[in-house]
């Protein structure tokens, strides 16, 4: 039996995961308390994602134990997984918005399916939802008529629409003007603060992230490779943390992909 | 030698594992559509919709074939029959071509190519923008959701078509017969009449269809759910499916009408 302690939404222990021979998590160990908002960084495909969806259940670890708000994920029948993802809300990479559904019915969708609410409560509530994103006006339009940052926002209100307890972000960030990202960023804070939720951010945007989160934790091959406050990210002379954060094309992470000698591929040897 | 040989063992064998696993997953996936149909049955306006987008949206597609292919069933038995004298049995050749054959085999390549690409497609396109996925962290099964309403329209939808199919193709068939060739009216619908039986012909016919349905449906939603989520995936996911049905419709056709009309005669 994992212990657990009531003040912890998430805990991992001695986690491992891998595709088919390929290792992506190697003996991870992670607490997330109950309130925290917490960000994880590190290269791409350095399992971060993989870190999310073992989290949402999505996946199952080869070894170690996912513990969610007490419960053993990995462990959980389907029924059980579903009752546990109900409080969970998940924000994905490019929205995941439904294309034959217009905003209001997107966001409608998880009332519709998970409540016997009659439908016009469930206006309201899509209504505050999308007003808490700025989007009540946006409610007729169909996900091809957005801009990503806008799509982006609909698929939080879509996220939050059960008021879940842990939310999961997948690079929130990605592919968003600088305005967007800062609407993004401070929706994030300020739902995480209005539902009192725990929220796990999978990113690489350094500067919106810092100013968001009460930890980073850096992922390197596979592993924990620090576990720090956002001041600290960039006052530490870390040589893989300084090449992540100053944009660094050569350093700890490569930037030529493991090959044979150059001179002599070049002549032929 | 040996080694060339030893290659060619491991290919095959490799080829053959592939094979299996794919079957062993569909297989799987079927499994768990059937347990998911009942919560499909019970939101008949997810199927109603689906039907309209798979069925009702292949009806012209389905009775101009019906129409022209019964046209030329008439001219080319016109032909054969005249030689014997017996032109008035145009009407009963081309029904019973229809509604035995025709009617369920055309349609249901038709609807593989028209309607089943279409939601191979949908649905892999579904998973590449992890909308599936969304909907599975939201607590809802997508094969209950998304998989289900598209494989039970398949199959309600078929067998109405082919009946379309085999109404356009008679009607068809009385064009060129009756008002073109000048084969007499009564002659024509008399002897279809008599000759097309309800239960060996019609009721083999519906059965026929309900059974590609089922193919096609199956075939064009494990194709989608399973399609590597890029466009090449899609793109080969989407022949894979109107490959795979129209085989698959064929072989059923061979089986069944074995099974339905040996030794009727």
């Amino acid at each position: 039996m994992t212990s657990f302690h009531e003040s912890e939404m998430i805990a991992l222990k001695d986690v491992c995961f891998s595709y088919a021979d390929r290792p992506i998590l190697n003996g991870i160990d992670l607490t997330i308390k109950r309130g925290e908002i917490i960000a994880i960084m590190g290269g791409s495909g350095g399992g971060k994602t993989t870190l999310l969806g073992l989290i949402a259940g999505r996946l199952k670890p080869q070894s170690g134990s996912v513990l969610v708000n007490g419960l053993e994920v990995p462990k959980l029948r389907q029924t059980e997984l579903y009752g546990l993802r109900r409080k969970i809300g998940m924000l994905f990479q490019f929205g995941a918005l439904f294309t034959d559904l217009n905003v209001f019915d997107n966001v409608a969708f998880p009332y519709r399916e998970q409540t016997n609410l009659p439908e016009e409560m469930i206006r309201t509530l899509v209504l505050l939802k999308l007003e808490a994103v700025g989007l009540r006006g946006a409610k007729d339009l169909m996900p091809a008529e957005l801009s990503g940052g806008m799509a982006r926002r609909v698929a939080l209100a879509r996220a939050v629409a059960l008021d879940p307890s842990v939310m999961l972000y997948d690079e929130p960030f990605t592919g968003l003007d600088p305005i967007s990202v800062g609407i993004i960023g401070r929706l994030i804070k300020r739902l995480n603060r209005a539902l009192g939720m725990t929220s796990v951010i999978v990113t690489h945007d350094l500067n919106e992230t810092l100013r968001l989160v009460d930890r980073v934790v850096v992922l390197s091959q596979g592993k924990i490779h620090r576990d720090m406050a956002p001041e600290e990210i960039r006052s530490t002379d870390d040589p893989f943390i300084r090449q992540f954060a100053d944009g660094l094309p050569d350093g700890p992470v490569p930037f030529h992909y493991p090959g044979r000698d150059y001179w002599s591929e070049l002549m032929g040897q | 030698m040996s080694a060339y040989f030893i290659r060619l063992i491991s290919a095959l064998g490799r080829l053959v594992t592939s094979r299996l696993d794919r079957l062993g997953l569909a297989a799987r996936f079927a499994g768990l559509l059937m347990v998911s149909l009942r919560i499909a049955l019970g939101r008949l306006s997810l199927i109603f919709r689906e039907v309209y987008f798979s069925g009702v949206r292949s009806l012209s597609i389905v009775a101009v074939s019906g129409l022209f292919v019964g046209m030329v069933l008439a001219v080319q038995g016109y032909e054969v029959l005249q030689r014997y004298g017996s032109a008035e049995s145009l009407g009963v050749i081309v029904a019973l071509s229809l509604v035995r054959e025709l009617g369920p085999v055309v349609t249901a390549l038709l609807f593989a190519g028209r309607a089943s690409s279409a939601v191979t497609a949908e649905i892999g396109l579904m998973r590449a923008t992890e909308q599936l996925a969304a909907m599975d962290m939201m607590a809802v099964d997508p094969i209950s959701r998304v998989v289900a309403p598209r494989f039970l329209a398949a199959i309600f939808s078929m067998p109405f078509l082919a009946a379309i199919f085999s109404t356009a193709g008679v009607i068809g068939a009385w064009i060129i017969g009756v008002k073109l060739i000048g084969i007499d009216d009564g002659a024509f619908w008399s002897q279809m009449q008599a000759n097309v039986d309800v239960r060996i012909d019609v009721l083999n016919g519906l059965v026929k269809s309900i059974v590609f349905g089922t193919s096609v449906g199956l075939i064009s939603v494990f194709e989608g759910y399973f399609a590597a989520p890029t466009a090449e995936g899609i793109a080969t996911a989407t022949t894979r499916t109107v490959v795979i049905s129209s085989l698959s419709v064929l072989l059923l056709d061979l089986l069944l009408t074995v099974m339905m009309f040996r030794g009727l005669s």
